[in-house]
């Protein structure tokens, strides 16, 4: 039910490394502010230029929030151990990178997608971030850039590497994965994890295999998506890339690709040589981190309420779509959603309201109030055009519906005044009433639309119909 | 024989003395000891940079805090030598090498730092071989330094520069770095003192790394007391330092007296004679000491540390793998030496394969081969465990014995290139004090006597992580018995 | 082990540590550093499968910083030293590119 089956035969596979700025006050290593948008090299010291003679010290406020994240996607929290990864680049002031290896933080978890599968989280590590390099060319793409220019800000700056199990099965899992992921961040409040800021970094491991194949076939890494919607296009893309090959009798070459947005490709990554040898060691400018018993616990205690609990209150109820339940979640309603029903409202309207007509903010609207006007729209005191108007109303101003329908001179026309007026009409209208009686159905909005004329529009249309459609039975 | 050394040394303790009592001023000290750096420092080469401006402008500062009544610190006015692999704000800081020649480092490390607050003045930085790696100094950039005992001979190294600073006079007493010895051979070469604390009990901030498992920073002095009186300052946690010890041991001076009376002494066996290279004088000088330490009511036995005979082996592939790593970072970007290239691969291969000399680069490749995949477990990964192996023999002895005892070099001073050509003959020199680098123990080297050719001779204290006390107590024996 | 390091290794890590050797110096570099490594089959011999390696000489753990800022340096305090700069920020050359 979850393939997604490439061209007939072909299965996706895809596993996620997602990287998390965490939002600390200041950098891993050292002291100085962790904070977007400054001049260039102003937010350093030797720590982070790795001036000679610095040394790390750990940030105990990053090793708490990656303890939360890991505890929240229900990993086990180890002793772990920082290690040295190996390697020249000008984004690297030691050239090297202080992370965990074989010994992280977090291991073993998963994330419960909306939809409920859950998605197996092999390891979620601390590391450092890298300065930012710009190419200074043509293209502002490395190859063809005359030269590059380095900034040392983000250098040092937290991060956490969720690597996922290659799990995933089709786009849509993708793209829910990161929406998951990002909304428990945001519920634990370690990162404002913005796409577009760079705050939350998404690579993609792909590969393919033919439809009930057993092995993992060689995948490719994707890195530069910075769009739920390119995730979605890079994946799309590198499968197809991939199946291509196969079906040519050639097979895909383990690489680091880069989406390119503009081509709406993947391009081979930069590494000429084999794959780069990190010369992974234990870092010995730190020692290692071993949490208490206490410490996790505490960190269980304090955890908010995370995204899936928040749905699963909300699963309970009838008429409630999983995709709306997804939704109100994500915009903070499903709260308010809950007592707008407590308070009498009932779900299915409470809800459509919230999902539908509600999407640009509450502003003033409480939760009794809207519990009131589904209660009106139910009792047909009010149409639900004239639902939606009060509605505007609430949100701009507060109060209570019922007030404002009387201001607003919504006053519906009851049953037995609508039903005295058809009479009347189908008195008034006898060819066109024997028109409809025999089917037509296009004289339906004949008699609506003079209905509607003599009330000035305050009627609800259902009900008319629903008035017409019973004269036109009992004939 | 052609040497430099004065008649007889003031020591520090004095001089902090009078300078605080006002009997004389720092300026006055500073210009006796430029003097003699302006007589002989040609012939010894000891610093890099003389920072006579500097100085002087210190040393004026310290006596003005002294005539407003300012308690300086345990150091007022006290000349001291560093070493240049420690950062001196606004003072060329270049470990020795091209790729940082005229580097100004922005910060002071922690130790320079606390030097500043005792009321010391800082007369030059002190050569080194490259980036600590050698013991002769003859891995400088900038040529080598000489032996103030005899010109013609090698300091030893990697300190080489600091140990002769104290033994010519130029400074009572200097800082070094050890990372396999670089103090203590020195220190036994130059006939002078030296300390190399517990891993952790200096602060590494402001060292430029070599080990960084290893590397730690002491005191170079002519009589034990001073020693422990720079080992005093210098010493304590460093929250700029995550290997720094809370509890750092820090008063060694008051309890230096205690003589050795019920002390056990072992006599390391594998270090007396089973090793390359040791010569008779050497072993005739350390088994001197042994009687001496009997003769004052010390308990003396010969031990066995059977891991000691693999230590060399763990350290060469210890030492240059974290060294690879910590040198990386040395590549034309950010500042020191670029030599330019068509592109930034090239730039950096260019600016390391001028900027660096032969041992380094021989040490880098040394170390990226221990680490590279396919090799991390038959070499490096080895290698920790001998290190593990080592620290259970050094806790199997220390159950029953309070300090051990072994000579500091197989050797007295070489001559000037005599070793040069094979780099393995050159790290078995290292034998005696690697084994306290790779477990974090402390050791110290004390001159005591000299070779038929009247060169020192070095004796070498052990003692348990952060039982330098004890060690100091050992050490201060054997000197006033070698007077 | 069979022969410790043969020159195509010592060419390879000298290119991992971008260093260039001369062919000359790839000759003897190769032999120095062949007798380091044969003195350390010493170790490389010794069975040691239940040994714990040891990455730190102290057994500390949890030291760590609280999440406090400290004073930073100034550009001032080091892009005159550095070798390149440009608009405040370091300049490089070009880096070799992606393939097509």
């Amino acid at each position: 039910m979850n393939q997604e089956i490439f061209k007939d035969n072909w299965e996706l596979i895809v596993g996620l490394e997602v990287h998390v700025e965490l939002a600390t006050k200041t950098k891993l290593f050292c002291g100085c502010l962790n904070q977007f948008g400054s001049e260039p090299n102003t937010n350093v010291c030797p720590v982070c230029l790795g001036l000679p003679g610095s040394l790390p010290v750990v940030n105990e406020t990053a090793v708490y929030y990656a303890m939360q994240l890991g505890r929240a996607l229900r990993c086990s929290v180890n002793r772990s151990v920082f290690a040295r990864k190996n390697y020249f680049y000008p984004d690297m002031p030691k050239d090297y990178q202080i992370s965990q290896y074989d010994m992280p933080t977090n291991l073993n978890g998963y994330l419960e997608l909306p939809t409920g599968e859950a998605i197996g989280i092999e390891r979620a590590h601390i590391e450092e971030d890298t300065g930012k390099t710009t190419h200074i060319g043509t293209s502002g793409r490395i190859s063809g850039s005359d030269y590059s220019l380095v900034d040392y800000n983000r250098a040092g700056i937290p991060l956490i590497e969720i690597v996922s199990e290659p799990e995933i099965r089709t786009i849509e899992q993708a793209k829910a994965y990161v929406s998951e992921l990002r909304n428990i961040i945001l519920a634990l409040g370690i990162s404002d994890a913005k796409m577009e800021e760079g705050s939350i970094r998404v690579d993609a491991n792909v590969s393919v295999r033919e439809n009930g194949e057993d092995n993992l076939r060689t995948r490719c890494e994707i890195k530069n998506v910075n769009s739920l919607k390119s995730l979605g296009r890079a994946i799309e893309y590198e499968a197809n890339r991939h199946i291509s090959l196969y079906e040519n009798g050639e097979s895909p070459k383990q690489e680091t690709r880069h989406w390119d947005e503009d081509a709406g490709r993947t391009r081979s990554g930069r590494s000429k040589e084999d794959a780069e040898d990190y010369r992974y060691f234990t870092e010995p400018d730190l020692v290692p981190l071993n949490p208490s018993k206490e410490t996790i616990a505490k960190i269980d205690q304090e955890m908010p309420e995370l995204p899936s609990e928040r749905r699963g209150k909300l699963a309970d109820l009838n008429g409630v779509k999983s995709s709306d339940m997804t939704l109100l979640v994500e915009r903070d309603h499903d709260a308010f959603a809950l007592d707008a029903i407590k308070g009498g409202g009932e779900p299915e309207k409470v809800v459509k309201h919230l999902v539908n007509n509600l999407s640009s903010g509450l502003g003033a609207l409480t939760p009794e109030a809207l519990a009131q006007l589904v209660q009106m729209e139910n009792k047909s005191e009010i149409t639900s055009t004239q639902a939606k108007k009060v509605l505007g109303e609430l949100v701009q101003r507060g109060g209570m519906p019922a007030n404002l329908a009387t201001e607003l001179g919504f006053e519906v026309v009851g049953l037995n005044d609508l039903e005295k007026l058809v009479d009347q009409l189908i008195n008034e209208h006898s060819d066109e009433w024997e028109r409809f009686c025999s089917g037509d159905t296009k004289v339906q909005g004949f008699f609506v639309g003079q209905v509607m004329k003599s009330t000035s529009g305050q009627a609800d249309g259902k009900i008319i119909n629903q008035i017409l459609n019973e004269r036109a039975t009992s004939e | 024989m052609n040497s430099v050394t004065p008649e007889q040394y003031q020591s520090a303790s004095e001089i902090a003395d009078l300078v605080a009592t006002r009997e004389i001023s720092a300026l006055e000290i500073l210009e006796r000891h430029l003097n003699k750096i302006e007589e002989h420092e040609k012939d010894v080469h000891a610093f890099n940079l003389v920072t006579i401006n500097e100085a002087r402008a210190a040393a004026k500062e310290t006596d003005k805090l002294i005539s407003e009544g300012e308690n300086v610190g345990p150091l007022a006015g006290v000349p001291v030598a560093i070493k240049d692999n420690l950062c001196t704000k606004g003072i060329p800081t270049t470990a020795s090498s091209k790729i940082l020649e005229g580097w100004n480092p922005p910060y002071d490390a922690t130790v320079v730092r606390k030097l500043k607050e005792a009321g010391a003045t800082i007369v030059g930085k002190t050569n080194l071989d490259e980036f600590a790696m050698g013991s002769s100094t003859e891995n400088s950039a900038f040529g080598p330094t000489r032996n103030p005992h005899d010109l013609t001979c090698v300091p030893g190294g990697s300190s080489g520069g600091s140990a002769a600073a104290v033994a010519a006079g130029f400074a009572p007493i200097a800082i070094g770095s050890d990372t396999g010895g670089s103090i203590r051979q020195p220190a036994a070469l130059c006939g002078v003192v030296g300390v190399k604390p517990t891993y952790g009990g200096v602060s590494r901030y402001g060292l430029l790394a070599f080990a960084s498992s290893l590397d730690q920073v002491g005191p170079f002095a002519t009589s034990v007391k001073d020693a422990a009186i720079v080992h005093e300052v210098i010493g304590g946690y460093d929250p700029l330092d995550s290997t720094s010890i809370k509890q750092a041991p820090n008063s060694f001076v008051n309890e230096i007296d205690q003589g050795v009376k019920k002390l056990k002494v072992g006599i390391i066996s594998e270090l007396m004679g089973g090793i390359d290279g040791i010569t008779q004088e050497v072993i005739d000088q350390t088994n001197i000491a042994v009687s001496t330490l009997s003769n004052a009511g010390a308990q003396v036995e010969e031990v066995s540390l059977p891991a000691a005979l693999y230590c060399l082996s763990a350290y060469y592939l210890i030492a240059p793998a974290e060294a690879s790593s910590n040198l990386s970072r040395y590549d034309g970007v950010r500042y020191g030496l670029r030599v330019d290239g068509a592109n930034l691969q090239e730039m950096n291969v260019n600016t390391r394969t001028e900027g660096f000399g032969d041992e380094v680069k021989r040490r880098i490749m040394l170390g990226t081969y221990a680490l590279s995949a396919g090799y991390y477990d038959a070499y490096y990964g080895k290698a920790l465990k001998v290190r593990r192996l080592l620290a259970e023999n050094f806790a199997e002895l220390y159950k029953d014995y309070d300090v051990l005892l072994s000579p500091t070099s197989p050797c007295t001073a070489f001559k000037l290139g005599a070793k040069v050509d094979d780099p393995m003959t050159m790290y078995v020199n290292d034998v005696c004090t690697i084994p306290s680098n790779l477990v974090g123990h402390p050791a110290m080297s004390i001159p005591f006597g000299s070779g038929k050719d009247g060169m020192p001779i070095g004796v070498q204290i052990l003692a348990p992580p952060m039982k330098e006390s004890v060690m100091y107590q050992v050490a201060h024996t054997l000197e006033k018995a070698s007077q | 082990m069979s022969d410790s390091i043969s020159s195509d290794e010592v060419k390879h890590v000298a290119h991992l540590a971008r260093l260039r050797l001369t062919s000359e110096e790839l000759v003897t570099f190769t032999d120095q550093l062949r007798a380091v490594l044969d003195h350390a089959k010493d170790v490389e011999a010794l069975e040691l499968d239940d040994v714990e390696p040891m990455s730190h000489p102290l057994p500390i753990e949890n030291t760590m910083r609280k999440d406090i800022p400290n004073p930073m340096l100034k550009p001032s305090d080091f892009l005159p030293q550095a070798p390149a700069v440009e608009g405040g920020r370091f300049l490089v050359p070009k880096i070799l590119g992606e393939e097509e």
